[in-house]
């Protein structure tokens, strides 16, 4: 098996602007309950959020573990056999599949799907691929989204996302084959 | 289901790091160690939009929330949903904590649904950080144009189906 680059160059620095903008939000947000709904009030929103932060936190560890071993030890080059020799409907669906049970993070799966991209397989397939993954991922769903919305509307979110792969795939193959894209 | 997940989740751990202890204890170490490290560098962030959502969603003014985003907000809201998801900078903490916040405050479902998927989709921010550094631009802008219908067909959907 080749060599490859270990995927390691983008770390998440500690501290970030998003970040800094969410929390000065996030104290201005709890000064102004504070003043205007007291201090009980204050206190049960502050309750149910370090609940909701506690439990969160054995997914995202499981999440970061998961990331960081598929990130290591992902056969890149055999995915992109799969994805890149399937074409048509067919081709689309295997492409959606990968991404939904693929694990990890954008360090993971941006080289993958540039990987499809070297190994032969069409843009749209890398299209479907990413857009599974970004929508329906089930590392992403269980670790971020589960917690933060409960599984009714996370699972109905799903489902109503699940034809959008295939058709940001089809889309993706027409530009290109009515020449409003080019991708070489 | 919470246990369920856990487990799930943790099952998935332990696979893959039998896997990699099967290729070597070095491997392991390694990936045990960058899996802490980005845990590790992630708990402020989720500390702060987990605790920040749920203060947010009590003090945004409903009176403003349920107007341009509420599920009366129609194809206007969907469309202000699908901005602010482009708009959205960060992670997964703060997308899914400023969604849980709008659904929290008033927003409809088809609307929240929309600024999920416009920010899973073509978050700015993740285009530009992420993605045109680690794929051939040219897909990335194919790929955030073919997507740009998407959100308002995952709303067209929730509001056809009443779910969320």
């Amino acid at each position: 098996m080749e060599r490859r680059k270990p995927l390691r160059s983008r770390r998440r620095r500690v501290f970030d602007w998003s970040t800094a903008a969410i929390a000065a939000i996030a104290v201005i947000a709890a000064a102004t309950v504070y003043w205007r709904d007291g201090r009980v009030h204050f206190l049960a929103i502050l309750a149910g959020d370090l609940s909701l932060f506690a439990e969160m936190l054995p997914k995202v560890l499981a999440g970061c573990l998961i990331g960081a071993f598929v990130t290591l030890i992902l056969p890149r080059e055999l995915v992109a056999r799969w994805v890149g020799h399937e074409s048509g409907l067919f081709g689309l669906a295997i492409a959606a599949l990968f991404g939904f049970i693929l694990p990890g993070g954008p360090i993971t799966i941006y080289p993958v799907a540039g990987a499809f991209l070297a190994m032969g397989a069409d843009a749209g397939a890398v299209v479907a691929f990413i857009t599974c993954w970004t929508l329906c991922g089930y590392t992403r769903a269980l670790v971020w989204e589960l917690p933060f919305f409960g599984p009714h509307f996370v699972i109905w979110r799903i489902v109503e996302a699940l034809p959008l792969p295939i058709l940001a795939g089809f889309l993706a193959r027409m530009a290109l084959k009515a020449g409003l894209a080019r991708v070489s | 289901m919470i246990v369920a997940v856990n487990i799930l989740l943790w099952l998935v751990v332990g696979g893959l790091a039998m896997l990699a202890a099967l290729r070597g204890r070095a491997l392991l170490q390694s990936g045990a160690r960058d899996g802490a490290i980005d845990f590790l560098r992630l708990l402020p962030r989720i500390a702060i939009g987990v605790i920040g959502s749920g203060f947010v969603a009590e003090a945004l003014p409903r009176s403003v929330i349920i107007p341009w985003l509420g599920p009366g907000s129609g194809f206007l809201g969907v469309a202000i949903a699908a901005l602010g998801g482009a708009l959205t900078p960060g992670g997964p903490v703060i997308g899914f904590s400023v969604g849980s916040a709008m659904l929290k405050s008033g927003a409809g479902a088809p609307q929240v649904v929309a600024y999920s998927t416009a920010w899973a989709l073509y978050a700015v921010h993740r285009l530009v950080m992420w993605e045109a550094p680690l794929m051939p631009p040219r897909v990335v802008w194919l790929r955030a144009a073919v997507s740009l219908p998407l959100p308002f067909i995952a709303a067209g959907m929730a509001m056809m189906l009443a779910r969320p």
